[in-house]
């Protein structure tokens, strides 16, 4: 699917591009944006050390594995596929509990190592497994109780009356991830690959 | 009650890094007897090589994303889609944000502040915008980032999920906000002043 919408995106732009007489400013978001993608990347190397250099220590003392087996009713229920005791399980509940208490910057290196972990656990290295959407689609779906600071920012006094409504839409929204993503990894169309059959 | 509960919970927000960064190598030191410098530099190494290989991923998406944004084409999009969602009662204000939040968290972030600074912090459409914001993610980004830092090619029914998890999250913040906060001032009849709005996004 992500095929079809990638090339959907660039063959509608140069298309309209073309016809609303846009076709530089098209061209020159390709290239800016082709350098933005890697200073995001250049940006992300720093916070990627720190955060993995403090998981490495909390994955040594044995912390992770204390969290994990706490939460393993919930885990089990989410990542059936995915052993209880498995690293993944710990990186995936810290890579949540970040993002639940709004640190985006720490939550990003905490889900690629997830994603890592549960790559291991992996057949065909190209193929998302079940664990690996269920853990994304939760991810998209913004599980937080506490509002980003730019909102704070930007609402200033008002943010207070959005919280209850932030809070309500996303666990609506977490909800609908979970049960969608249940629904559609038991669908042909979306099933996991047996021998390399061509799915997108 | 909620207005000390929220700034609570933001100055709460403040110290958790900081007390992570302090109360996991102090576990480690302390009651494991961990080295904790030699494994946080361990651990670190990691950071260059995950980074990097995200890159393609990220250039595929996000070039893309900027093309189809400078085209012109999402404004073409919503000037189509207006009379409908006038018709069903989504604000037409709101819908460049749910449209961009999927692709770019800088450009909704963007469209965010432009839509408060024209209607004001109080108004529903701030209101729904800033509860939209909040509640969904930039699944096109996390994609990429995520599966491309491991080489996953077929991401399956994890985009169809995301992006519904996304659409509940729209739907229930225009919804919830106008059970909430809504007055019948919201943008019925207000079409002349709509297409101006929505010429002056051209950027």
């Amino acid at each position: 699917m992500l095929n079809y919408i990638w090339f959907g995106m660039i063959f509608i732009s140069v298309i309209v591009g073309t016809i609303t007489g846009n076709i530089d400013a098209v061209t020159q978001a390709a290239i800016d944006m082709s350098k933005t993608a890697v200073d995001i990347a250049i940006s992300l190397i720093g916070i990627m050390a720190l955060w993995l250099g403090i998981m490495k220590i909390a994955e040594q003392s044995g912390l992770i594995k204390i969290i994990a087996k706490g939460l393993r009713p919930i885990t089990l229920k989410l990542f059936p596929e995915v052993p209880p005791d498995h690293p993944a399980i710990g990186s995936i509940i810290l890579n949540m509990a970040a993002n639940i208490l709004g640190l985006g910057n720490a939550a990003t290196p905490l889900g690629l190592k997830a994603m890592e972990e549960l790559q291991e656990l992996n057949e065909n290295k190209e193929i998302a497994t079940n664990a690996m959407c269920t853990f994304l689609a939760i991810n998209t779906s913004s599980v937080q109780i506490i509002l980003p600071a730019t909102v704070v920012a930007l609402m200033g006094a008002t943010a207070n009356q959005i919280f209850i409504t932030t809070i309500l839409a996303t666990g609506f929204s977490t909800m609908v991830a979970i049960i969608s993503v249940k629904f559609f990894e038991k669908m042909k169309r979306f099933s996991y690959p047996q021998k390399g059959k061509n799915h997108d | 009650m909620i207005d000390s509960f929220v700034i609570f919970t933001n100055q709460i927000s403040r110290y958790i890094i900081p007390f992570l960064l302090v109360s996991i190598p102090f576990y480690g030191l302390f009651f494991k007897k961990i080295k904790v410098y030699e494994l946080f530099v361990e651990g670190a190494k990691d950071g260059f090589t995950i980074a990097v290989r995200i890159i393609p991923y990220l250039v595929a998406i996000l070039v893309a994303i900027g093309m189809f944004r400078a085209s012109g084409a999402l404004n073409i999009l919503l000037i189509w889609l207006t009379p409908f969602l006038n018709f069903v009662g989504f604000p037409p204000e709101n819908l460049p944000l749910a449209l961009m939040r999927p692709l770019s968290g800088s450009g909704s972030l963007g469209l965010l502040t432009d839509l408060i600074d024209q209607h004001g912090q109080d108004s529903l459409i701030s209101k729904i915008g800033a509860t939209m914001y909040g509640s969904t993610e930039t699944t096109f980004y996390v994609l990429a980032v995520y599966f491309g830092s491991v080489g996953i090619k077929k991401s399956r029914h994890a985009l169809i999920s995301g992006l519904l998890a996304d659409l509940a999250g729209i739907i229930a913040a225009v919804f919830l906000c106008q059970i909430l906060f809504g007055d019948s001032t919201i943008s019925q009849g207000n079409h002349k002043k709509q297409m101006t709005y929505f010429q002056g996004l051209k950027k």
